[in-house]
C-alpha cells in the first residue's frame, strides 16, 4: 500500500509539473520561484540538521571494530578495520563512503533441514547501491555544462567517457542506463522480498520513485523528445546567476524534471536521504579504536551514587576479619 | 526446570514469513519461555532506581507512574540531547535490510521485530512522531507511532530480546549499532521501573558486597582458598593466592562467575596457576571482585556506579596497575567506557610486564590489560613452559565473544594462546567468527530459566557453527572468553551440539603449564585422565 501511495503522489508532482506549465502557464513558478525555494530549503535544512547532530556530543568512543585492535608489537593489527590514527579512520571512513565497505560484507543466511544455517554471498545490493550513488553523482557532475560557460573540461570529459560506447545520436550515456537499472533493482528488491516489504514505509518507496522520475524524465528529454538544450541552459544559467529567465522553446517535460528535482532536495534534509551527510558523523565509525591509549572525555559526565570501601568495610566488618582478610579500620 | 523445554526439532522450523497485520501494531503476546521476569522490587529499591513494585510483564498491569508518557518522552529527549549515536541512529536508517538475517534472535525465531531494523524502528517511530515535523505532521505516513502502554510493552518484550552484540553494526552501511539503541531503550524502560530481575539482582548484588552472586567477604576468601586447596591436589604445588593485599604490583579483576560457575572454575585454576608460576606479584580484591558489569544492561549511569569500584579499589590497594580476566561484556565496559567514565588512572602507572618487560602501549591510559594480552605476551617471550600435549584429549574451537570481538578488536591474542597450548585447533565457519561472530543467544542480561526458549533460538546460529566443526573435524570443546559463555553455550551445546565442552582458555594454559615442583599431571583441570595416563590415573 505505501508502494502505491508513493507512486500515486509522484505522479500526481508529475502532472502537476506538466500541466501547470502546459495549462495553466506557471512557468514563472516552477522554474523560478520553486526552484529558488527548493535550494533554500535544501541548504537551510541540511545546514540545520549537521549543525544539530555536530553540536550533540559523543560522550563515549564506541567504534565497532571489525578488525585486530593494535595491541603488541608482533600482532597484525587491521589497520583499517580497526583503526587506531586519524588516518586509519579516514581510510576506514574512505572505505565506508566510496565503496561501501560495510555493505560489501552482506551475506545471506538460509536455514535448511538439520538445522544447517548457510551462507550465502550476497552482494546485490551493494551492487546495486554502489551503482546508483556514483551514477548519480556522475549525471550531477555532468549537468554542470547547463550551468557554466564555458563548460570545463573536465565536466566535457565526464560526458566523452560516459558516452565511451558511441551508440547513437545523441550519444547514449551509459549512466543514464545503469542509474534506471539499479533504482529499478533497489525497487524491485523492496516489493520481491517479503522482510524488505514488511519492513518498508512510504518515505522508503517514496526516494525511489521520485528518483525514477527525475532519471525517466532526464532519459526522456535526452533520448525522445530531443528537448531544447540552448533553451534549458539559459534557464539555467539564468537560474544560478539570479538572473532567471523562462525561454518560451523550454517543454513542459523539462519542467517536471525541474520540479522533481526541486522535490528532492525539498524533501532532502526532513527524510532518510540524510544518511549520505550522516554516515560521516556515525560514532561507531569515524572514532578510532584507541580507547585503552587515549582517554575519551564526555563533556556532561556527572558524579553518580557509588558504594564506597569504607562503606564495604563498614557492613561487613567482622566477617572480612573472621576471614583473615585486611581491614582499613580495626 | 519446570517448565517442558520445546524440542529442538521443533525450534528448528522457523517461519521467516512476516505476519499479515503491519509492524505498526504494537501488541505482544507474552508467551512462556521468550521473556524474561520482572525485576524484584528490593533489587529496585535497593539501587535506588524508580517506581518499585510487585508486577509481571504477563500481568495486564505493568503499573505505571501516571506521567509514565511524560517521562519518556522527556527521557527520549534529553537522551536525543546527550548522545549523538541515538540521535544519529534515529535519524539515518534507510532500511536497507542489510542487517535483518544479522541477528541471530532473528535467524532462530523468524519474529520481523527481531530484525535489528525493525527493532529499531519500534522507538524510531515513537522519535518521529513526537520528535520531527514530518511526523508530527503526517503520522502514520511518515513512519510515526503513538507512544500508548502497548509500546512500552513492545519495547520491554523486544529490547530484552537483543543481546547488544553489534553484529548488526557491522553490517550496517552507517555503522547503526542496535546495541546503542537497546541501551538507551532500557534506560527509558528504567525510567518506569521496567526491569528483569536477572539484571537488576546481580546489579544490586555487585553494588552492595562486589560481585553479582553477592558472595560475602568470608564467602570470597573461602572459594579462592578452595580452589588453592583442589589445585594442590591437581598439581603438587600450592600458590598463593592473597585477597586485598595493599602494596602488589598488580590488581586482578575477574568476573565472579570464574569463583563460582562451572565451567568457569577451571579458567580460575589456570589463572592462580599462572600467577604463581611467574611469580606475580599481584592480589584479588573481595571489594572489586567482579569484573562483570550488568549496568551495561541497565543504564550508563549504572555501568558508572559499578565500574567505579575497580579504580577505587586500585587506588586503595596502591597497585600499580591492572590485568582483567576473560570476561566479554566487561571487557566492552573497560575498553570503551571505563577510562572515560571513573578515569583518569593517573595514580597508575603504564602497564609493563614484569616477567618479559614488554610495556603495554595500547592500554597506557587505561592502565587495564586483557589477560589473553598478558599471557600470549608469556608465550611469545618464551617464559613459560608448557606441555600442549595434556591437551590432547580437546580437540578445540574458539568462539568470539561479541564484546571482546565487536567493541575491542580482540582477536589474535587468544588464538595464540591457544594455538600453543593445544595441539588440535579447527576454526568455524568465517560467517560465524572473527568481527561475525555469532552471539551466545543469552549476552546482556537474558541468560534465565524462564527466557529458555528464546536462548535456544537465539543461539541456533553459534550452535550451528559449532556443530558444524564437531561433525566435520571432531571439535569436542567450544572454548571463549567470556563468563557468560561458559554459562550460556554449556546449555547450548547441550540442547543443540551434544557432546561439546565449553572452556575458557586459562583452562588449557593450566593444563599445559608445567610447573616448578609439580607432581606428574595424570588429569586435567576437570579430574578427566590425560591421554596414555588412563592407566596411571586409575
Amino acid at each position: 500500500m505505501s508502494a502505491l501511495y508513493s507512486l500515486l503522489t509522484v505522479l500526481v508532482l508529475i502532472l502537476l509539473a506538466y500541466f501547470g506549465v502546459a495549462s495553466a502557464h506557471l512557468g514563472v513558478l516552477f522554474g523560478t520561484v520553486i526552484p529558488f525555494a527548493a535550494i533554500a530549503v535544501f541548504l537551510a535544512g541540511l545546514a540545520y540538521r549537521v549543525v544539530k547532530w555536530a553540536n550533540t556530543p559523543v560522550p563515549f568512543r564506541i567504534p565497532s571494530t571489525c578488525g585486530q585492535q593494535k595491541s603488541l608489537p608482533w600482532i597484525k593489527q587491521g589497520r583499517l578495520e580497526s583503526p587506531s590514527t586519524a588516518l586509519g579512520v579516514l581510510g576506514r571512513m574512505a572505505l565506508e563512503v566510496l565503496l561501501f565497505r560495510s555493505l560489501f560484507r552482506n551475506t545471506k543466511a538460509e536455514l535448511r533441514d538439520g538445522p544447517r544455517l548457510v551462507y550465502g554471498e550476497n552482494k546485490w545490493l551493494w551492487l546495486g547501491a554502489l551503482a546508483f550513488h556514483w551514477t548519480f553523482l556522475v549525471i550531477f557532475l555532468r549537468h554542470l555544462r547547463f550551468f557554466m560557460e564555458p563548460v570545463p573540461r573536465l565536466v566535457n570529459l565526464l560526458a566523452d567517457v560516459d558516452g565511451f560506447f558511441q551508440v547513437g545520436a545523441p550519444v547514449l550515456y551509459v549512466t543514464d542506463l545503469v542509474i534506471l537499472a539499479a533504482l529499478l533493482y533497489l525497487l524491485f528488491r523492496r516489493l520481491r522480498d517479503p522482510q524488505i516489504r514488511y519492513i518498508s514505509l512510504f518515505t522508503d518507496y517514496f526516494a525511489l520513485f521520485l528518483l525514477l522520475g527525475l532519471a525517466g524524465s532526464g532519459v526522456l528529454m535526452r533520448y525522445f523528445t530531443r528537448a531544447d538544450i540552448v533553451a534549458i541552459k539559459e534557464l539555467a544559467i539564468g537560474l544560478v546567476t539570479f538572473s532567471p529567465v523562462i525561454p518560451k522553446e523550454v517543454g513542459p517535460l523539462f519542467f517536471v524534471h525541474l520540479f522533481l528535482l526541486c522535490v528532492l532536495l525539498a524533501y532532502f534534509p526532513f527524510s532518510k536521504l540524510m544518511h549520505a551527510p550522516g554516515v560521516f558523523l556515525s560514532p561507531t565509525r569515524n572514532l578510532a579504536n584507541n580507547n585503552r591509549m587515549k582517554r575519551h572525555v564526555n563533556p556532561w559526565d556527572y558524579p553518580v551514587k557509588v558504594h564506597t570501601y569504607a562503606e564495604w568495610e563498614e557492613e561487613f566488618h567482622d566477617k572480612i576479619k573472621a576471614a583473615g582478610l585486611p581491614l582499613d579500620r580495626e | 526446570m519446570a517448565e517442558k523445554q520445546p524440542k529442538p526439532e521443533d525450534l528448528a522450523q522457523v517461519d521467516y514469513r512476516p505476519p499479515k497485520k503491519g509492524w505498526m501494531d504494537p501488541h505482544v503476546d507474552f508467551r512462556k519461555g521468550t521473556y524474561c521476569y520482572s525485576a524484584l522490587a528490593k533489587n529496585i529499591e535497593y539501587l535506588g532506581m524508580p517506581n518499585p513494585r510487585d508486577w509481571q510483564p504477563f500481568n495486564a498491569d505493568w503499573k505505571l507512574p501516571p506521567n509514565w508518557k511524560q517521562i519518556i518522552l522527556d527521557g527520549m529527549k534529553d537522551r536525543l540531547e546527550k548522545y549523538r549515536s541515538f540521535r544519529l541512529f534515529m535519524d539515518i536508517c534507510v532500511r536497507c535490510g542489510a542487517c535483518a538475517d544479522k541477528c541471530h534472535f532473528y535467524v532462530g525465531s523468524g519474529d520481523p521485530k527481531n530484525m535489528p531494523v525493525l527493532r529499531a524502528e519500534l522507538i524510531r517511530s515513537v522519535y518521529r512522531r513526537y520528535f520531527t515535523p514530518a511526523g508530527k505532521a503526517f503520522g502514520a505516513l511518515a513512519g510515526g507511532r503513538e507512544l500508548t502502554e502497548d509500546v512500552i510493552k513492545e519495547w520491554f518484550y523486544y529490547f530484552y530480546q537483543c543481546t547488544e552484540c553489534r553484529r548488526c553494526s557491522v553490517f550496517c552501511p552507517y555503522g547503526i549499532d542496535q546495541a546503542e539503541i537497546t541501551m538507551i531503550g532500557r534506560e527509558l524502560l528504567n525510567l518506569l521501573g521496567l526491569n528483569i530481575n536477572w539484571v537488576i539482582e546481580p546489579a544490586a548484588n555487585c553494588f552492595r558486597t562486589g560481585n553479582h552472586l553477592g558472595i560475602q567477604p568470608h564467602g570470597f576468601a573461602d572459594s579462592i582458598g578452595f580452589a588453592v586447596d583442589e589445585l594442590e591436589e591437581i598439581t603438587g604445588v600450592r600458590v598463593e593466592a592473597p585477597i586485598n593485599r595493599k602494596g602488589a604490583e598488580v590488581l586482578f579483576v575477574t568476573p565472579s562467575a570464574d569463583y563460582f560457575g562451572t565451567p568457569h572454575y577451571y579458567t580460575l585454576l589456570g589463572y592462580l596457576q599462572l600467577f604463581h608460576e611467574i611469580g606475580l606479584d599481584y592480589t584479588w580484591s573481595a571489594f572489586a571482585g567482579e569484573g562483570g558489569n550488568f549496568g551495561l544492561f541497565t543504564s550508563h549511569e549504572m555501568i558508572k556506579r559499578l565500574n567505579n569500584k575497580i579504580y577505587a579499589e586500585a587506588k586503595r590497594l596502591g597497585v600499580k596497575w591492572i590485568i582483567g580476566g576473560e570476561c566479554g561484556h566487561m571487557w566492552r565496559v573497560i575498553h570503551q567506557y571505563m577510562d572515560t567514565m571513573n578515569g583518569p588512572a593517573n595514580f597508575l602507572e603504564v602497564p609493563k610486564s614484569p616477567i618479559t618487560g614488554t610495556v603495554f602501549e595500547n592500554a597506557k591510559s587505561t592502565k587495564m590489560v586483557h589477560i589473553t594480552e598478558f599471557t600470549s605476551d608469556l608465550i611469545r617471550n618464551g617464559k613459560l613452559k608448557l606441555d600442549p600435549t595434556r591437551n590432547d584429549h580437546w580437540n578445540v574451537t574458539f568462539h568470539d565473544s561479541c564484546n571482546p570481538a565487536r567493541a575491542m578488536g580482540l582477536f589474535e591474542e587468544p588464538r595464540y594462546v591457544i594455538k600453543n597450548t593445544c595441539r588440535n585447533f579447527h576454526e568455524m565457519p568465517e560467517n560465524t567468527i572473527r568481527e561475525q561472530t555469532f552471539c551466545c543467544g543469552s549476552g546482556a542480561g537474558l541468560g534465565t530459566d524462564e527466557n529458555f526458549e528464546m536462548r535456544m533460538r537465539g543461539g541456533l546460529p553459534r550452535a550451528n557453527a559449532v556443530k558444524h566443526v564437531h561433525e566435520t573435524k571432531g571439535v569436542n570443546v567450544l572454548s571463549c572468553i567470556c563468563a557468560i559463555d561458559k554459562a550460556n553455550l554449556s546449555t547450548l551445546m547441550e540442547y543443540w551440539v551434544p557432546g561439546v565442552e565449553v572452556a575458557g582458555i586459562h583452562e588449557f594454559v593450566g593444563n599445559a603449564l608445567v610447573m616448578k615442583g609439580e607432581k606428574e599431571r595424570t588429569t586435567d583441570l576437570r579430574g578427566t585422565p590425560l591421554r596414555g595416563k588412563e592407566a596411571a590415573h586409575a
